[in-house]
């Protein structure tokens, strides 16, 4: 085939045709600062919100103290002694300003160091069976985010990898595991939790498997309806185009591209988690003893709530930071991942 | 809309006998058995097994069991010598019920007010402050709450009774303690809710008109702010079912949670199956009325995606 001859004169492209730019059609097309990525924007407006950056600082300095608290003195978490029973809260540098309450004395006003002949200092007091609560509650701090923790994790790898593959593939497989999802929907899941928990052992693993056989279903139905609107668009096209598998589109593209609902999701999975934990032990379905989590602990601190209210108030003031903490760094992130509130 | 109400009952059926059948077969697995007594010798066992149809084959158990289901026969409770167990669920309901709405009532007032006032003073101190409750009555788990406030009002200040139900000022701290969450819920949903629906045109139409700010909110504003209030519905009855366990334990209310509670200590394995099974009804029915009400009230939801979010 012959080339269409287009031009039949030649042109000549003469200086005069052309014009210089003006400065500001420069402008236009300069980037004004450097682009930002997914993370560092979402890291720089998540440093906006007080709320979550509070919520930050106390969880490392939760997680500082679940890490380090038992070891910060010398007594062990289950360490029995009943020469010091029911001691009230004391600290070194504190016990002179009595109204903070951390001189030793009861509140009938009963200096009980003094009264038992005890001289150590225990910073949360004992409780009943003379354990220093300083070293049950991190100890049980540590279990109540292990479990918690532990439950995020695993709703979050059977939730994305179900609600991916659910939206994923569609048709007939998307239909079936949506009607999965819908009768599990259904069913309230503290309901359930309580069941299994009253036939398996109540355990760290038995808990936290309980929790997670209902738990993945919220971060399932997000991640499904994250993919379906991603699934279509332009860059899965050319990515397939360019002939990537299913698998690589899935881990490559899809899924890293759904972080934001992933990581929000996790952040309220894990107050619900230390609640759900805490919650069974209260009625009874907890951990066993020696063993203590937050919540058993709080359950204890009920039993001698009017003589000894130092037992239920360090506990319950921890697991109450912990739940804010949480919540309030959910909420951040709610805000810094979603582009919706970007301005 | 005939065809989703159907199709709907259809999944409440099967979600309900799903329930069943995994309690029934979950009580079959469990340990230990409610005639562990040793006095008791093999014979007077084995009567008791026939009494209660525990020597029949599973299967037979299981037919037996969801047929009885259908006449409303939850079966007998083992420690209560044979008191059917949907009579203590009956003289137990109505406890939890009363304090159950109660929270519900006052929590929804409070929350509403919160929300509006925060929303309309939206980014001040009454804004910050409003979000701060919440948070807290989102956050802190309800028996803490409760113990806090049985130990400061009850035991220190000495304002209120601390545990029993023999009247109404002994309703006031459980029902406090149990609200905080439906308050927390409330009024973040309808702050959200109510400045989206502050941006507006016809509000700033409204506004321009020369109406007060108390009209614009109320007629205009929160009218449109509430639909979606009720797709919290389900996950807040949920939690006041298991809140209700755990304040009617605190405050030795005789409710039905607390019954619950002690069934589970006891074996008694008919009232826990019956009360969980009763618990799920309630739910699975709370539900499909708030997807009914949901496309009632607001004709763009489109039926088949459904309306409710869950939550534990």
């Amino acid at each position: 085939m012959d080339i269409i001859k287009i031009h039949d004169h030649d042109y000549e492209l003469e200086d005069e045709l052309f014009e210089i730019a003006h400065e500001q059609q420069v402008d236009a097309v300069r980037i004004s600062g450097a682009s930002n990525s997914f993370w560092k924007d979402s890291w720089l407006r998540l440093r906006r919100s007080k709320g979550a950056l509070f919520g930050l600082i106390m969880i490392m300095g939760i997680l500082f103290f679940a890490i380090a608290g038992p070891y910060m003195n010398s007594y062990g978490f289950d360490d029995q002694d009943l020469t010091r029973t029911n001691l009230p809260p004391k600290v070194a540098m504190l016990e002179g300003i009595s109204f903070l309450g951390f001189d030793g004395v009861d509140i009938r006003g009963v200096d009980q160091y003094a009264a038992k002949g005890v001289t150590n200092y225990y910073w949360f007091g004992t409780d009943d069976l003379g354990r220093d609560l300083w070293t049950r509650i991190w100890q049980g701090t540590r279990i109540s985010l292990y479990i918690a923790f532990l439950a995020a994790t695993l709703d979050l790898l059977i939730g994305v990898a179900y609600g991916s593959i659910s939206a994923y593939y569609g048709g007939r497989i998307d239909n079936v595991m949506q009607r999965i999802i819908e009768i599990l929907m259904g069913v309230p899941n503290i309901i359930i939790v309580i069941l299994l928990i009253l036939v398996l052992q109540p355990g760290i693993l038995t808990i936290t498997l309980a929790m997670v056989i209902t738990g993945w279903v919220s971060m399932a139905r997000i991640i499904r309806g994250q993919i379906l609107k991603l699934k279509d668009q332009e860059f899965v096209l050319a990515s397939r185009t360019l002939g990537a598998n299913d698998r690589r589109l899935l881990l490559g593209h899809l899924i890293p591209n759904s972080l934001g609902p992933i990581i929000i999701t996790t952040m309220f999975t894990i107050p619900t988690a230390i609640f759900t934990e805490a919650f069974l032990s209260f009625i009874g379905l907890g951990l066993q003893p020696p063993i203590a989590s937050l919540g058993t602990i709080v359950n204890d601190g009920f039993k001698m709530l009017k003589i000894y209210p130092h037992m239920l108030l360090f506990s319950s003031v921890i697991i109450s930071v912990t739940m804010i903490s949480f919540n309030l760094l959910g909420d951040g992130l709610r805000d810094s991942f979603d582009p919706k509130m970007r301005r | 809309m005939r065809k989703y109400i159907f199709s709907r009952i259809g999944y409440m059926f099967f979600t309900f006998l799903l329930i069943a059948t995994f309690t029934f077969f979950l009580m079959q697995t469990l340990p230990g058995s409610p005639f562990n007594d040793e006095r008791l010798s093999p014979a007077q066992k084995e009567a008791l097994y026939e009494r209660y149809g525990l020597d029949k084959p599973v299967a037979i158990q299981y037919f037996q069991y969801l047929v009885n289901i259908t006449k409303g026969d939850l079966g007998v409770s083992y420690q209560f010598d044979g008191r059917p167990v949907t009579k203590i669920i009956g003289e137990r309901i109505g406890v939890s019920a009363i304090l159950g709405a109660q929270s519900l009532i006052v929590g929804t007032i409070l929350g509403l007010f919160l929300g509006i006032i925060a929303a309309f003073r939206h980014n001040t101190i009454i804004d910050y402050g409003a979000m701060i409750i919440a948070v807290f009555g989102l956050s802190v788990p309800n028996f803490v709450f409760a113990g806090l406030l049985q130990y400061w009002v009850g035991v220190r200040l000495q304002w209120l009774p601390v545990a029993f139900w023999e009247g109404f000022e002994y309703s006031i701290l459980p029902t406090i303690a149990l609200s905080a969450f439906v308050v927390a819920t409330i009024a973040r949903f309808m702050r959200t809710e109510m400045l989206e629906v502050l941006g507006n045109e016809y509000i700033t139409t409204a506004r321009a008109k020369g109406l007060n700010d108390f009209v614009v909110i109320v007629k205009h504003g929160m009218r449109n702010a509430m639909i979606p209030i009720l797709t919290i519905l389900g996950p807040l009855t949920v939690n006041l079912m298991t809140g209700t366990l755990v304040i009617e334990k605190i405050f030795s209310i005789p409710g039905l949670g607390e019954q619950f509670i002690k069934s589970i200590m006891t074996n008694d394995y008919p009232v826990i199956m019956g009360v969980t099974l009763f618990y799920s009804f309630l739910f699975i029915v709370v539900v499909f009325i708030v997807d009914l009400l949901y496309g009632v009230v607001d004709p763009r939801i489109r039926l088949s995606g459904g309306g409710h979010h869950k939550n534990t």
